[in-house]
């Protein structure tokens, strides 16, 4: 099996990855969370058992990073009223406002369906290769954290 | 309610983010990394440097075409554009280029030069500086008075280029020969080093 160098996967997805995770972890840990997907992908990649589908492999490695962050830290509290302006001045923090707030507080799938749906663009098959479940199991976290979403924009 | 959906797809470009993201991974990633890469500009065009932690691994000409594909290949797909492990030999080769440096010393990995063509380019590595020499005499040198036409092909397959000097090996009878990175790139050396008028 041929796998390509490491670089060109750097290239063609290091941007789709960094997308995913921002959304997914906000701006403060985009960072950690990029390093910790890559290093873990590198790492495995001699040993990596399709070449086929590299992208999805590399989405699956950032949804379990994604994860491991938010174990690891608590769960940001949603905020009542006005949201803080978390903007550092050097680019508008969008990922730190309101609605990403609290798609990263949605549990883990529907986050991550989410996320790989509206800000990926990946299709509903794809994303179940990605967080482990079924094309209509996909559909079905993606569509239940819309409802969550607007339920919660409501109120 | 496709509000939310736009809201959602509406991100920005995150472009610049990634690409310094990216960046540091490389810095980052050191020992991980089984082959580094870089490509330098030379009066011969540009040239992909590739090195194992053991050493210089490849030399690449601008019209080869899938050097590093053939290196994820035949020793790790682990590649990532890595300048810090190829200081030495761009220096080296800047200096060569500039006609300020007449050999070598950075460490070469020779995992991609197995049995005859070792020994070829072994003699070929014997040819001084503004000198030449011919097919036949490397191979005679090489022990293989007969394999003159082995020797080129032999040469024509060094990983090496430049640094390991197949240029410097002519036909017999005293035609140019081939060269991996074309004719042109061969005489342009043979100029420099002063072999050539």
């Amino acid at each position: 099996m041929k796998l390509p160098p490491f670089q060109e996967l750097l290239d063609a997805h290091r941007e789709d990855v960094y997308r995913f995770l921002a959304a997914s972890v906000g701006s403060n840990d985009v960072e950690d969370c990029f390093q910790e997907t890559f290093m873990a992908a590198l790492s495995a990649y001699p040993k990596v058992a399709e070449a086929t589908n590299l992208r999805g492999w590399l989405f699956t490695i950032a949804h379990h990073k994604a994860i491991d962050l938010h174990r690891r830290r608590k769960r940001p509290e949603i905020p009542s009223g006005d949201f803080p302006d978390l903007s550092t001045g050097i680019e508008p923090e969008l990922f730190d406002r309101d609605l990403w707030i609290r798609v990263q507080a949605l549990p883990a799938k529907q986050r991550s369906a989410i996320v790989l749906r509206f800000v990926d663009d990946l299709a509903y098959r794809t994303i179940g290769e990605v967080i482990g479940c079924s094309e209509s199991a996909a559909r079905q976290n993606v569509r239940a954290g819309l409802a969550r979403l607007r339920e919660e924009i409501k109120e | 309610m496709n509000d939310l959906k736009t809201l959602l797809s509406d991100i920005g470009d995150l472009g610049d983010a990634a690409e310094s993201a990216a960046g540091r991974f490389a810095q980052q990633a050191g020992e991980l990394v089984d082959i580094a890469f870089m490509t330098i500009d030379s009066p011969i065009g540009d040239l992909v440097l590739a090195a194992t932690a053991t050493g210089l691994v490849r030399i690449g000409f601008d019209n080869e075409t899938g050097v590093l594909e053939e290196l994820a290949e035949r020793i790790s797909p682990r590649i990532l554009e890595y300048p810090a492990r190829l200081e030495q030999s761009r220096r080296e080769l800047d200096e060569y280029f500039m006609g300020r440096r007449e050999s070598f010393d950075m460490p070469l990995d020779k995992r991609l030069i197995a049995g005859f063509r070792r020994e070829i380019l072994s003699a070929t590595a014997k040819i001084p500086y503004g000198g030449v020499s011919t097919y036949q005499e490397v191979a005679r040198k090489a022990g293989r008075p007969k394999g003159a036409r082995a020797a080129g092909q032999a040469l024509g397959g060094n990983p090496i280029p430049v640094v390991i000097p197949c240029h410097r090996g002519l036909r017999t009878g005293g035609g140019m020969g081939g060269y991996a990175g074309g004719t042109d790139r061969k005489e342009y050396l043979l100029r420099l080093e002063g072999a050539l008028r």
